[in-house]
């Protein structure tokens, strides 16, 4: 019977099937970092248990650790323990850790691709949902909670419920300055942020597979945000062509394996999905968000929707959203003045975003009122971002790189946009507070956090190319 | 570690008639630096219940002496966003055994059934229902029946049944987790090892 990828992949990892209930699932890497995971080590030495492989479990702490002075103790003590407290579960559990300044150190979701951990036809999960980055090479890849992370230590397996198949096509060629943080963006504004909740989504199309690795992990990195379990890709000569010759990558002859085995990762013919949506690239322009969740976006010409547009039972949650934002209905979203830029998170960490970044501000200017934190995703991209050059441009423009973590996307370190503040933000979400209490975020790509950096206000990208 | 089991719970109900209440709500990412599941009840929607000065804001429902119990009931698409579990383990240790929704977010869904409270999903319909019972009157009486899978309000015997896998209906009813499911099936995963690609 005709399966699709994601089929191939999960019943692959079918472990047993409980009656009447989930799949026991099993997975092939586990992520960790210092947030989601001492409560489920804890659970671990309760119940007396050992980590059944510790091997297929990598550890990095990213969430909370400052992005400056990285060689100096970290001053926060609460921080301070979380990191030691990783440190010593996995000295004890015998699992490899990247710790801070570590050269492999960074955000999960960056290190894991980079060093060739990441690999078609795997099951991942981390504690932390945009695990659906990975998704990008072909994987079941998903965020789970801490007892589940506990159950992964303790069996290498989840109890998981099947969940249902979508396939959003997109067909068609992106402008020029248009990336696939637009794409992403889009398809959530016209799915919404709980659109997809219950399903597995799959990109394919044209405009998908002519995406760059790193610009597939941007857009699989936000399924997560329309509610979906994940999103994947099939792998092609793309996916082979950046995995060859990373670290833990399959060398010699298990390259040759790896490769015949890939290559039937796909989505046969005539399979079937619960669900399919087709967009054409070529409608996409330029995206940011508005409101205070990702599914409030506009292209970003556009105005904000007016409380007509609104059904009655969304309503006070879209008054809410205004009022915290500070925003009008109907309000053109060009020309609003901002404070803040960030660029950097899973979602838009990786060294090519900091070349196009570099690519669009090179003889600009940073505005005078903003600034600005650049914050790469991993030491990795940190190196490499030095080593091309990019470190002085940032600066010959007013602009600063900071150390890798994940930094202003949740701001659970220092780096918090104070309140009623406006911020272009390259991460994943717009939520009430997610940048620091009271801070407003509008979502977007590099390309118009660039420009918005420059002009000091929300500036179409494409006019300034 | 086992959770208390759940059957029936008759309460008074906590309104929220918001949409896309995400985790970031529930409980913000600077609360999530602890190393244990205590305490963190007292953090449950902290910036919708606190000012910048750490005061009560007055109009919050968690701060409304008329509006209290075991229930809570959520707008449309309740739980989105982070995977973190916190948000289950601040609405438990607030003392919450249910939340109630038009729609909920998946990964949440599990972190609530993980730590022993019970998602109710309702139609769009009863959960207006349900939203109007309380504000006319905020005392009246929820029943969330979990061996007959119904939610009724007492005073009108209005009621709507709900889904749970059944799996996961009796680990809730007798306090099992998916640990010692997974702890009994050792020689399966040792067994399913040997034909893995990786």
């Amino acid at each position: 019977m005709a399966k699709t990828l994601f089929d191939k992949i999960w019943d692959a990892h079918a472990v047993s099937e409980v009656t009447d209930g989930p799949t026991q699932l099993y997975i092939d890497r586990q992520f960790a970092h210092e947030v989601t995971s001492p409560q489920a080590f804890n659970g671990i030495r309760e119940r007396g248990l050992s980590v059944l492989r510790p091997s297929k479990t990598t550890a990095t702490p990213d969430h909370n650790i400052p992005t400056w002075d990285q060689d100096k103790p970290l001053t926060d003590p609460i921080s301070k323990f979380q990191v030691e407290t990783l440190t010593k579960n996995c000295e004890e559990f015998g699992i490899t850790l990247y710790g801070l300044g570590n050269n492999k150190n960074g955000i999960v979701h960056v290190v894991g691709p980079e060093n060739g951990y990441t690999l078609p036809g795997m099951t991942i999960v981390c504690g932390d949902s945009h695990t659906s980055t990975h998704g990008a090479f072909g994987t079941i890849a998903f965020g789970i909670g801490t007892s589940e992370v506990e159950m992964v230590l303790a069996s290498q397996c989840i109890l998981q419920p099947r969940p249902k198949r979508m396939l959003i096509n997109i067909d068609g060629e992106l402008d020029q300055g248009v990336a696939s943080k637009d794409i992403i963006l889009y398809v959530i504004s016209q799915l919404s942020t709980g659109g997809a909740t219950g399903y597995f989504v799959e990109f394919a199309g044209s405009a998908i597979t002519s995406l760059s690795m790193e610009a597939r992990m941007t857009l699989c990195n936000m399924s997560i945000e329309m509610g979906a379990r994940g999103g994947l890709i099939a792998p092609d000569q793309t996916t082979f062509d950046y995995i060859e010759g990373r670290e833990f990558a399959p060398k010699g002859e298990d390259w040759d394996k790896a490769l015949a085995y890939w290559s039937t990762l796909t989505t046969d013919d005539g399979a079937e999905f619960d669900k399919t949506f087709n967009f054409n690239a070529s409608e996409i322009e330029p995206q940011i968000t508005y409101g205070t969740n990702p599914g409030m976006g506009v292209g970003i010409t556009g105005s904000i929707p007016t409380l007509d547009e609104i059904d009655e039972a969304g309503q006070a949650s879209f008054k809410q959203s205004m009022a915290y934002m500070g925003f009008q209905p109907g309000d053109q979203m060009i020309g609003k003045k901002i404070d803040y830029v960030f660029v950097g998170s899973c979602t838009n960490g990786r060294i090519e975003d900091f070349r196009t970044f570099c690519d669009f501000i090179k003889g600009k200017k940073k505005a005078d009122h903003v600034t600005a934190w650049i914050v790469p995703g991993s030491r990795r991209v940190e190196k490499q971002a030095i080593e091309e050059g990019l470190i002085k441009i940032m600066t010959d423009a007013g602009f600063v790189m900071r150390q890798p973590g994940c930094s202003a996307c949740l701001a659970m370190n220092d780096d918090k946009v104070p309140a009623g503040l406006y911020s272009v933000s390259t991460s994943n979400r717009n939520f009430e507070g997610r940048q620091g209490p009271g801070a407003r975020t509008l979502l977007a790509s590099v390309l118009t956090a660039a420009a918005a950096a420059v002009t000091g206000e929300v500036t179409d990208p494409r006019t300034m190319l | 570690m086992a959770n208390e089991k759940f059957s029936t719970v008759t309460s008074t109900c906590i309104p929220l008639p918001i949409e896309n209440v995400d985790t970031d709500q529930i409980i913000p990412a600077r609360f999530l630096k602890a190393t244990t599941k205590e305490g963190f009840g007292d953090n449950l929607f902290r910036d919708w219940r606190y000012d910048g000065q750490d005061q009560p804001k007055a109009d919050f429902v968690l701060n409304d002496p008329t509006y209290s119990g075991e229930i809570f009931v959520g707008g449309k698409n309740f739980g989105s966003g982070s995977s973190r579990e916190h948000a289950a383990w601040a609405i438990a240790g607030y003392g919450l055994r249910v939340v109630v929704s038009s729609f909920f977010a998946d990964i949440f869904k599990g972190n609530a059934l993980n730590n022993g409270v019970l998602p109710v999903q309702v139609s769009e319909d009863f959960l207006a229902k349900l939203f109007k019972a309380i504000e006319a009157d905020p005392k009246t009486a929820v029943t969330v029946n979990l061996p007959d899978q119904t939610i009724t309000l007492d005073a009108t015997g209005d009621s709507e049944g709900f889904e749970i896998n059944p799996y996961k209906k009796n680990c809730m009813l007798n306090g099992y987790d998916d640990i010692d499911y997974l702890m009994s099936n050792k020689d399966k995963i040792e067994a399913w090892e040997k034909t893995s690609f990786y």
